[in-house]
């Protein structure tokens, strides 16, 4: 049949026999979509009197957004920290085999390094979107080196910096440029900090606050500044305490200003964080939790021993030992079986556990209207995925990218 | 007439399916004959939607040499509303078929020059061929479509005001806020109706028993717009039990007992379009 589509000549799929995450319930309803974009069939219908040029049986799958990881070190051998002369080889890598885990967007995180690092990688991987080649790059997410020297986990001490103004000098000393950066960790009980958050935000940079010492109210203040998110929850900062909660108690906070959300990293992997921990922040704000891998260099890697760098790890399981310890050296959990875990440890539903790793990630950093939801007009980034919520396949601007053999 | 009593809703809504795939089906559509149908909206046609969209999904009925007339929708309401009737049968009819959206037409209530557009949908009914059976229901105030107690029963597409007792009635589908319920549409006429070679009335439930009754029983009158179908040549009326309620015990036997074996000959067999035609 001929058809009159006034409005574009770009075919046209529609994704059918599927369960779509749609207003936060797995509906039964079909996807449909058009150069790169999820489409309004109803508009398409009445105003175009058009209709899909192919047909795309889901076989009952659950088609949802494209995860995002926002805080990966990197993996399959590859570590984005480690300064080298050229780093889009190593990104492309991990972007690529990250598409099996349903990731479609990413922020490459750099720990703490010196400025000679920050110099030479930051300008080298630009904001993309993803494709055929791999997940998209939403910006780098730095990890330090503003942070405290008490809370530092495995960041080295040497590189470690506060700020000496409030100004953006320490920022561009220390980085050189935020053009491809999404998001920045840092203290907040750092003198002089309160400005620098306000500077990163107006500069459109996420501000999280992490490996620190803070308690409640310098914790609050920088969320007044601008702060919007917390890395990797318990982890690197105060234990709550009931009497000062520290960063943790920003989850029950009444000092957020109004119309906005504090959002959490949680790495879901089982080992990082105890179940009944995670239950506890899940319970207190689940509409602020983000699922992150943390991903670092091993992960992805066969069971062994591997030589990344300068350390030797021992991979068994789920777990990265530093070789003939039992010192986790790292998360090396897909975002899928992150996803996973989560479910199961949570006890959530379905739609909570894939929007905590979509919508979000998508929602911190302010891309929502593109990215991790399944709304008209938004980049259909999706992830096919079974009851048991692995992924089958993986697209991107509604071109598959990824396919798990049967 | 036929009066075609069945026990509940859901055998109301078969039969009337059924019905209509047997015409489509028999009709033998093709891209030079299509087979032109008049729908309607509400709760009543809901099942019988149901039901035509199984027959489709298993290949016994196929919606690509159709071509449908919605009888109203409502003006100034946007096109996108949950509850404009663009809405409701994009919702519950077109996205699961296999129609050609060139083919499926509903008035357009926003659009620029109202009466050009009635006058405009007149003229596409009849550049179709008209239409070969038109499916309605019943208004609580024995109205079809928006043709509202008053109406000129040889009256043509045009805007009508909505009564009290249809936007009383509408209220729930607007959070049970009268104030949202919009006070005007467009809609076929009397008139237009009954230029159809087959008009299938479908009411269903004890609230409109007592207009199934005056559109039946009392005299043709334009308080009762439904009643002009009397004068039709081929007028089926498909209800439940719940509907007669009203009805002399007289009528529903004759239509019950008497001919209800003669009215499921139109339904048994049931044709498919996997034995009748290729598409």
């Amino acid at each position: 049949m001929p058809s009159n589509k006034s409005v574009s000549d770009a075919p046209i799929i529609q994704f059918t026999n599927c369960r779509i995450l749609r207003e936060h319930k797995l509906q039964r309803e079909d996807l449909w979509v058009r150069d790169g974009k999820i489409l309004d069939p109803e508009k398409l219908f009445f105003d175009e009197q058009g209709y899909a040029d192919r047909c795309l049986d889901c076989a009952g799958a659950i088609v949802a957004p494209g995860f995002i990881d926002v805080q990966i070190n990197g993996g399959y051998g590859v570590d984005f920290s480690q300064p080298c002369e050229d780093v889009s080889t190593g990104v492309s890598l991990v972007a690529k085999k990250i598409l099996e885990h349903g990731v479609t967007s990413f922020c490459p995180t750099l720990v703490t390094s010196p400025p000679a690092v920050y110099h030479q990688v930051l300008p080298q991987i630009n904001v993309h979107n993803g494709g055929p080649e791999g997940a998209g790059v939403l910006g780098f997410h730095l990890e330090g080196p503003f942070i405290s020297s008490e809370k530092r986990g495995a960041h080295p001490e040497r590189f470690l910096r506060t700020f000496r103004s409030g100004g953006t000098d320490d920022l561009m000393e220390t980085y050189g440029s935020l053009d491809n950066v999404a998001m920045v960790t840092l203290a907040p009980e750092l003198p002089h900090s309160q400005s620098v958050v306000s500077t990163l935000r107006q500069k459109g940079v996420t501000v999280s606050l992490g490996h620190s010492v803070a308690n409640l109210s310098q914790a609050e203040d920088a969320v007044r500044h601008g702060a919007s998110f917390i890395t990797h929850l318990f982890n690197a900062m105060l234990p709550f305490h009931h009497r000062d909660p520290g960063i943790v108690g920003l989850l029950t906070s009444d000092q957020i200003p109004a119309g906005r959300t504090v959002f959490y990293g949680m790495i879901a992997d089982g080992i990082h964080t105890n179940p009944a921990a995670l239950r506890i922040a899940h319970r207190a704000h689940p509409s602020g939790l983000v699922l992150v891998t943390d991903a670092i260099t091993a992960m992805g890697l066969p069971p062994g021993r591997h030589t990344l760098g300068q350390q030797v790890v021992q991979i068994q399981g789920l777990h990265a030992y530093v070789a003939g310890t039992k010192t986790l050296s790292g998360s090396i959990a897909t975002m899928d079986m992150c996803v996973r875990h989560f479910k199961q440890a949570a006890g959530c539903s379905v739609e909570d556990a894939l929007e905590a790793a979509a919508l979000h990630p998508a929602r911190l950093l302010g891309i929502s209207h593109r990215k991790g939801s399944l709304h008209y007009g938004a980049d259909a980034d999706l992830v096919l995925l079974d009851d048991g919520l692995r992924v089958r396949t993986t697209y991107i601007s509604g071109e598959e990218v990824w396919r798990a053999e049967l | 007439m036929r009066l075609v009593i069945l026990d509940d809703y859901e055998l109301a809504s078969e039969w009337a399916a059924k019905y209509i795939r047997n015409r489509i089906v028999e009709f033998k559509p093709s891209a030079d004959r299509y087979f032109t149908l008049g729908l309607p909206t509400g709760s009543t046609p809901y099942g019988c939607y149901q039901k035509l969209i199984e027959f489709h999904r298993s290949g016994d009925l196929s919606f690509k040499y159709v071509k449908t007339f919605n009888m109203d929708e409502y003006v100034g309401l946007p096109r996108a509303h949950p509850e404009s009737y663009h809405s409701y049968m994009w919702n519950n009819f077109f996205k699961h078929i296999d129609i050609d959206p060139a083919n499926a037409h509903i008035l357009d209530g926003n659009a620029e020059d109202l009466e050009a557009e009635c006058n405009a949908y007149e003229q596409k009914i009849a550049a179709a061929g008209g239409i070969e059976l038109f499916v309605g229901g019943i208004g609580p105030d024995g109205h079809i479509a928006f043709n509202e107690p008053g109406s000129s029963l040889v009256s043509r597409t045009r805007v009508k005001t909505l009564a009290k007792d249809t936007i009383v009635a509408n209220a729930r589908f607007f959070g049970n806020d009268l104030s949202k319920v919009p006070t005007m549409a467009l809609t076929v006429g009397v008139g237009t109706v009954m230029d159809a070679k087959e008009v299938m009335i479908l009411i269903t439930g004890a609230h409109k028993a007592f207009a199934l009754y005056k559109a039946i029983e009392e005299g043709v009158n334009h308080m009762w717009t439904v009643s002009a179908f009397q004068q039709h040549p081929h007028t089926i009326f498909v209800c439940d039990e719940d509907a007669t309620l009203e009805l002399r015990v007289k009528t529903v036997k004759y239509f019950k007992a008497g001919l209800m074996h003669v009215h499921n000959q139109l339904v048994d067999p049931v044709l498919s379009m996997k034995d009748h035609y290729k598409l």
